[in-house]
């Protein structure tokens, strides 16, 4: 624990790559093999679930610290992070020296089922005898939510240099369910066996967005493949040995909220994976993005459910057949040998679609196809390079995502909250609304867009026109007109606006524009497709 | 009629006509300490005490001062008015005004804690306390500065065996004098910038330092490699700093006790240390002032306010033009 936690401080203090990579490597290399395999989990979001709900870790914290419970609710929101406010608080310095990673970890995991005055004493032993930056690593663990700036490419490029197993091997070797629980360092890291791996899934290959400035001037339009960029879920599908496998991309498996796709353990052969878009299709339409929640939403799927919204696989990528890994096929072999493979189990025999493939000689012409997006209900398009092999996560050069234009609107700023991290103590969070029969309707929150001086200029804005506080949530004056950027648009029985806006954020300040002159809700409805 | 008042200048003892602190230009003023929100150009007299009038005659220039000493008493149209030690920086004070009985003190910045080079905070009696509240929150509880100090000298020393120079940025009155009084020369030399050796300068006639060289357009690469040099943080990233070749950044703050706060100023390492009394400092010179007022002026005022009311004390906020509620002013001299 000590030594984790030490790792995690100097994660936290540096933004230097390399720094970040020669720390991992080095906790790799020296730490105990059952401590530094929990460690290669929590860095890839794989935690034990929470054995206490927050709200008790504050009640507790509060109490500790002999602090009202209001006064404890403000510290929090003004450091903007749980973990912290308690370790703050909590203010004592470690005596004993902190269990071991694993242990510590397996000690949280056992104590889901205790009672809560166990849990309690456990807790608050954990935070008297543990030292500020343990304290904080403690409570990150038992809350979730590991955000320290590494990312799991970063951590596996480390644990690569750590053990000398290639990156692209172990990217692979670390994909799927597993949790340091039922595995060890040697059996998952260093020597796998295939045989236990039937539900594993290749790293997912992900697109840069297009350089629209360089790239049309520089490459040959004969050289790319274009498709349609579909407005779903990121799915890998996986057939091997008689079952069905469905992960996401963020490695989450999902096969029991699509209980249809299991129909293709009969269709299709064994030891195939298939990449695709998972989209709601109804009566041989693309539905909404927002449908497609509600499934992964429930718990269990009903029967009525996936009749109201059903779903098919939109294929776009053939990465196994035949229990073969194709990824160092050329693209265009791939989309062949997967059209070959689907000719008999397409729509509406199975749950299935093939995304259709443009060859097209000019960039003109993929300029044109752009255009059908809406009519064609996708975001935009793919740009991918036809001889190039399946790559591991983000990496530039084979895949471009080209998206339509977003759309665009001006709102009034009503709401602002502080933000998080790095914007800890800044108001960085905003809401933002739009005219409807003479009344302020929000309809979007965004917090991105602006730079770092904008951000300060509207933090002194916040501070200085606060009508009223809702605890880190402040009532603003309005008065200030925003032009807020978004992709996709729907109708929403859940928002006041009724509709709903995707990746809404700040395209500028319209310092020209007053609040009377911002857009009403009519005018988004517009834009509804 | 209170024995003080907040005006739009500061402020204000209208039975003695000064101002304590005031923020704009008056006839008579009466300075806490040197920081430049507190101590402001403009004004036609000062009266300080006598350690600080050395101390904003380097900032404010040609300035008519007359300092007295700690716990002396002067007398101004009936009013009592005395300095006493707030521990905030050297020449930091308390200010105490006494007038029918009824005492009044306004802290200006202070803490508690020991720093080596500034007189140690001294509580006085009051009726009414006029606080400064910059780290009112309870998250806010400092270490023993003598631990900070020693990783201070640890990450000086690494640096050195890896040929790294240390550059150490704080505040130029009192942070970096503190940081520089604590440094351990074993290690190597001590370089200073320009803004931050003049306010040392000033102040060795006062405290013993250890020796330093300000860094000129002579002083090479080589020179400085491994040694360390105090500079304010307004210098991070500057073209000043990247003339010191390879460096690794500290920056001393009671603001960098916030992850969120340490990760904004990206420096290699931060330093929580603050000129500022903590949670339990606010609280504990509060009681040690026997006050029943106590008004809160700069940082979290409404919490802290708050706080107190419920613990039986009669506060109320009051806004001033003190530091603000974010983060530390950071001047570029």
């Amino acid at each position: 624990m000590r030594r984790f936690a030490a790792l995690i401080e100097t994660l936290d203090t540096t933004n230097k790559t390399n720094k970040k990579v020669e720390a991992l490597a080095n906790y790799f290399q020296e730490a105990p093999k059952t401590d530094a395999l929990w460690a290669v989990a929590l860095l890839s979001h794989r935690r034990p679930s929470r054995p206490v709900t927050t709200t008790l870790m504050r009640a507790w914290a509060a109490e500790l610290a002999e602090l009202p419970e209001w006064l404890f609710e403000e510290s929090y929101h003004i450091v903007g992070d749980l973990a912290e406010t308690i370790a703050l608080l909590v203010h004592k310095e470690g005596t004993a020296s902190p269990p071991s990673l694993k242990d510590c970890i397996e000690d949280i995991i056992a104590l889901k089922p205790k009672t809560e005055e166990e849990k309690k004493n456990y807790i608050l032993n954990q935070w008297k005898s543990l030292a500020h930056f343990e304290r904080f690593v403690f409570n990150k663990i038992l809350t979730g939510g590991f955000r320290i700036g590494v990312s799991q490419k970063l951590m596996t490029r480390a644990l690569s240099k750590a053990v000398g197993v290639d990156e692209t091997i172990l990217a692979h070797r670390l994909m799927g369910q597993w949790s340091p629980l039922n595995t060890t360092f040697d059996r998952l890291i260093l020597h796998p066996n295939p045989e236990d791996q039937i539900s594993q899934p290749y790293p997912f290959y992900l697109a840069y967005p297009i350089e629209e400035d360089t790239f049309f001037t520089k490459e040959d339009a004969k050289d790319w493949n274009v498709e349609h960029k579909w407005d779903g879920m990121r799915a890998q599908l996986i057939l091997r040995k008689g079952k069905h496998f469905l992960w996401s991309r963020g490695e989450e498996l999902f096969t029991d909220k699509f209980p249809e796709l299991e129909l293709l353990t009969k269709q299709l052969p064994s030891g195939t994976v298939i990449d695709g878009e998972l989209i709601p299709f109804k009566d041989n339409n693309i539905g909404n993005f927002q449908d497609l929640q509600k499934r992964i939403g429930r718990k269990t799927v009903s029967q009525k459910l996936q009749k109201d919204i059903p779903i098919v696989l939109m294929a776009y990528d053939l990465l196994e057949l035949d229990g073969k890994d194709l990824r160092e096929l050329p693209l265009w072999k791939r989309q062949q040998q997967l059209k070959a493979l689907l000719k008999n189990t397409i729509y509406p025999k199975a749950p299935l679609l093939l995304s259709e493939v443009y060859c097209l000689s000019t960039w003109d012409q993929v300029r044109k196809e752009r255009e059908k997006a809406a009519e064609k209900r996708s975001e935009g398009l793919m740009i991918k390079q036809r001889e190039a092999a399946y790559g591991v996560g983000r990496k530039k050069g084979g895949w471009w995502k080209w998206k339509s234009d977003p759309k665009s609107i001006d709102a009034v700023l009503t709401y602002a909250m502080r933000g998080h991290g790095r914007r800890t103590n800044l108001y960085t969070d905003y809401t933002f609304a739009l005219w409807n029969k003479g009344e302020l309707v929000t309809f979007a929150k965004a917090y991105s867009g602006l730079t770092d001086a904008e951000i300060k200029k509207l933090d002194q804005f916040v501070k200085q026109n606060t009508l009223d506080r809702f605890g880190p949530v402040r009532q603003v004056k309005p008065s200030l007109v925003f032009e807020i950027a978004f992709e996709g648009i729907a109708p929403s029985s859940r928002h006041k606006s009724g509709i709903a806006v995707r990746f809404p954020r700040i395209s500028r300040w319209r310092h020209d524009k007053k609040m009377e002159d911002a857009n009403c809700l009519d005018d988004l409805k517009q834009l509804l497709p | 009629m209170p024995l003080l008042e907040f005006t739009s200048k500061g402020i204000y003892c209208k039975q003695a006509n000064v101002y304590l602190d005031p923020w704009r230009g008056v006839d008579k003023a009466l300075i806490s300490h040197g920081h430049s929100d507190h101590a402001r150009w403009g004004s036609k007299r000062y009266i300080t005490e006598q350690t600080n009038v050395p101390i904003i005659q380097h900032r404010l220039g040609n300035i008519t001062v007359s300092g007295k000493k700690y716990n002396e008493t002067f007398s101004i149209n009936g009013v009592q008015f005395s300095f006493h030690p707030a521990g905030h920086v050297p020449g930091s004070s308390q200010i105490r005004a006494e007038y029918k009985g009824e005492v009044w003190v306004f802290t200006g910045d202070y803490k508690t804690q020991a720093d080596g080079i500034s007189t140690p905070f001294e509580p006085v009696h009051c009726h009414t306390f006029i606080t400064e509240s910059t780290f009112g929150l309870p998250v806010f509880q400092w270490e023993d500065p003598k631990k900070t100090h020693e990783s201070i000298n640890q990450w000086w020393a690494v640096n050195q065996a890896k040929k790294t120079t240390s550059l150490l940025m704080g505040y130029s009155l009192g942070k970096v004098q503190r940081l520089l009084k604590h440094l351990d020369p074993s290690i190597g030399k001590i370089y200073t910038h320009g803004a931050t050796e003049h306010m040392t300068e000033v102040l060795r006639q006062f405290i013993d330092f250890p020796q330093t060289e300000r860094i000129t357009r002579d002083t090479t690469k080589k020179e400085i490699e491994g040694n360390l040099v105090l500079a304010p943080p307004a210098v991070m990233g500057s073209a000043w700093m990247k003339k010191l070749g390879r460096v690794s950044t500290g920056y001393a703050s009671g603001w960098m006790a916030f992850r969120g706060a340490r990760r904004r100023r990206a420096v290699d390492r931060a330093f929580v240390l603050s000129d500022h009394a903590d949670w339990s400092g606010l609280l504990s010179a509060i009681k040690a002032t026997g006050c029943e007022n106590v008004i809160t002026t700069h940082g979290y005022i409404e919490l802290f306010a708050q706080y107190l009311n419920e613990q039986g004390w009669n506060a109320r906020t009051q806004k001033t033009q003190y530091a603000s509620e974010t983060e530390e002013i950071v001047t570029a001299e």
